[in-house]
């Protein structure tokens, strides 16, 4: 397998995983919204509603740069990463 | 100042916080002596468009790569925060909080929707699109698919989408525009246009870009200091996203207590078109999983689509940038967006609950009547009361607001100087306006660069492309504000409509471009058409009476028109020949960040 192929089956790989952790939070836990509301969670909101204000929107944030920091690392593996003066 | 520009820029903007704020605080001293409401309004909406448009003249430029993409040397936070004023749109900032407030979690889908679609430009397409190096989305469908029909096809859903979400821009600010200067809707539609033509006419993406940096800076003070302000004030904690748990869990009893009493149908006659009372639960669940599900969803993919926003990342430095940025923009999302249920708590909590001063639930009708924001507020048709049951008091179901008084009129009900009004509305305005600047650009720009220069007219020069490109940023935006004039949809169900057409055409296509080798010409095509007319004709269907199927409204049209675009281009892609070597080779290359962009630095 080339370098390229390799490269590419990583980045694949690592948008799997980004996408199950966005899928958790923005359609997974509100499946069970109803049940959820029921429980007081952090700072004292209902478990749904806090999600829905702050942890889903909160964990996105997280998400991205997490993201952004995991390909950079894959494209330096590879060596792919841009050149500054580019 | 030494060095360029660009180096300078966080002193700049430091400078032009500091101004605005002091601007607030001369305002402030202004009141106390005197000055009128009025005159602090128009000084408010006056001063900051006198600014923006300074910026959008300091920007003009005569580069073609200048103008499509501001040079691409935005740095990434600023480019963050010039995203996040081109996403929150007079909607966001006007109507999110009302909408909370009336009804509660099966509206707050949007919040999750309108944040989530930024993981999926984050990892399907804002980097590749960036390596690609396209000036316009329709240039990567056109020249990823290669052919004119294709590039065209990626035109026309583009224009539906963005023409249909700038209407109720340029709505927003003839809205606030009227109610600061006090003149009739019909001229102000057009005074917002001409401030919306200043930022943008001049500079293009880099005047964009520059006014929509300080665009995010006004509309965040404007949204946070209220917010903050009203919660200490009511004694409900320094820092209301933290601590408002009690206040929350006060509203839900309270509903209990009121209970929600369904009103006739002719009694709700009476009321003022617009104006809604509150019917569903604050906090509880009150939708079904699907409804909720099925919104987020189509806001989502609806995200990753619209090229208004998908441009913004066109303008970075490098495809590294482009990804970080994703992420800045949605951190400065997050700050407005997790502050909108915070503020509908505090408005409605100081509303209902008659052991505040400021409640007003359980009092006489007669006492409400007599109150001095109500009278302004009725007035604007934004309020209204009714006696139905004739007991002489206000219950919960005889009280009418208009969404935008959530935001409006919550810091003059908590009794907060008039200042922070005029500062509402300045902020109002900058959302208002650096949405409809993104979007008239992205529909002018299409137009100018992928039908006049790439298929009418290849050997145009620069100076005539951008002639034409500005000529067409007028008449777009003449055409939208004729048609705000009308007032045919709300503000905010003609943004929900704009994220559906634009996932219908666009999503697959620009997903599967990136992503799928195989993805053909003739099967893009199929699903840019294909999907853009079944998602018109569920739209339509549903709209004239149909039944519609699966639980899918007309707010989430976009879920059916963007699975047929799915299943056609998978089909049509597969029963077509494989795209040709070049094709694939640049695929390939798109998929790497290192070396050359596909396109060439002017193009």
């Amino acid at each position: 397998m080339s370098n390229q192929q390799k490269h590419w089956e990583k980045t694949r790989s690592l948008l799997f995983i980004t996408l199950a952790i966005w899928f958790i939070f923005s359609i997974g836990i509100f499946l069970f919204g109803a049940e959820m509301n029921e429980v007081s969670g952090p700072f004292g909101y209902p478990w749904t509603y806090w999600f829905t204000c702050q942890g889903s929107l909160g964990a996105f944030v997280i998400l991205i740069f997490w993201f952004a920091n995991r390909q950079e690392k894959i494209d330096e593996e590879f060596g792919f990463s841009e050149r500054e003066d580019e | 100042m030494k060095g360029n520009f660009i180096d300078n820029l966080p002193k700049v903007y430091g400078i032009y916080t500091g101004g605005f704020i002091g601007f607030i605080i001369i305002m402030a001293i202004a009141e106390q002596m005197g000055m009128t409401a009025k005159a602090i309004g128009i000084a408010f909406v006056a001063f900051t468009v006198f600014i923006y448009a300074l910026i959008g003249w300091l920007s003009r430029t005569a580069q073609a790569d200048a103008y499509y993409v501001a040079g691409r040397q935005v740095p990434t936070v600023f480019n963050g925060m010039a995203t996040a004023a081109d996403w929150m749109s007079g909607a966001s900032f006007v109507a999110m909080a009302g909408g909370i407030y009336f009804k509660g979690y099966g509206y707050m889908a949007l919040l999750v929707g309108w944040t989530g679609g930024y993981v999926l430009v984050a990892s399907l397409l804002a980097p590749y699109l960036r390596k690609f190096g396209c000036y316009t989305v329709p240039d990567f469908i056109g020249t990823r698919y290669g052919g004119n029909l294709a590039r065209f096809s990626a035109v026309v859903v583009l224009t539906v989408a963005s023409f249909t979400y700038v209407t109720a821009q340029i709505n927003a600010t003839g809205t606030i525009a009227s109610v600061a200067l006090d003149i009739p809707f019909q001229y102000a539609v057009y005074i917002g246009l001409i401030s919306i033509l200043l930022c943008s006419m001049l500079g293009g993406m880099r005047g964009v870009t520059w006014t929509q940096v300080a665009q995010y800076i006004v509309l965040i003070i404007a949204y946070l200091l209220p917010v903050f302000w009203i919660s200490n004030k009511m004694g409900a904690g320094f820092f209301p996203h933290f601590m408002l748990a009690d206040e929350v869990a006060r509203i839900g009893e309270l509903e209990q207590q009121f209970g929600f009493v369904k009103n006739a149908a002719a009694d709700l006659k009476t009321v003022p078109k617009g104006l809604a009372g509150i019917t569903k639960a604050h906090s509880a669940v009150n939708a079904t999983p699907w409804a909720f599900i099925s919104l987020a969803l189509a806001m989502m993919m609806g995200t990753a689509s619209l090229p208004h926003v998908m441009m913004r990342y066109f303008t970075t430095p490098s495809v590294k940038a482009a990804r970080k940025s994703v992420g800045w923009s949605l951190f400065f999302i997050f700050l407005l967006y997790s502050s909108a249920p915070m503020l509908a708590t505090l408005s409605k909590l100081s509303l209902i609950d008659p052991n505040l001063p400021t409640g007003i639930i359980g009092k006489s009708i007669a006492e409400v009547q007599a109150i001095d924001w109500y009278q302004n507020w009725n007035q604007a048709n934004l309020m209204f009361v009714s006696d139905f049951n004739g007991n002489g008091t206000l219950e919960l179901n005889e009280f009418f607001m208009g969404g935008k008084a959530v935001v409006l009129a919550t810091p003059e009900i908590a009794g907060l100087p008039y200042v922070i009004s005029g500062l509402v509305a300045a902020g109002g305005m900058a959302a208002a306006m650096s949405t409809a600047d993104g979007l008239i650009l992205a529909i002018a720009n299409a137009i100018s660069h992928d039908v006049y220069y790439k298929i009418i007219d290849p050997k145009a020069e620069t100076a005539k492309r951008l002639l034409v490109a500005r000529v067409l940023l007028v008449v777009i935006g003449f055409a939208g504000a004729t048609i705000a004039a009308m007032e045919i949809q709300g503000i905010l169900g003609s943004v929900i409509w704009a994220f559906d057409f634009a996932m219908s055409g666009l999503f697959f296509p620009l997903v599967l471009g990136v992503w799928w080798k195989r993805a053909n010409r003739q099967g893009a095509i199929a699903g840019m058409l294909g999907g853009l007319a079944a998602g018109t004709w569920y739209l339509v269907w549903v709209r004239t009476g149909g039944s519609g199927f699966l639980g899918i409204t007309q707010l989430t049209f976009g879920i059916f028109g963007s699975a047929v675009s799915f299943v056609l281009m998978v089909v049509v892609s597969l029963m077509t020949a494989e795209p040709d070597k070049a094709t694939q080779k640049m695929v390939d290359d798109v998929r790497v960040p290192s070396g050359k962009t596909i396109l060439g630095k002017s193009h």
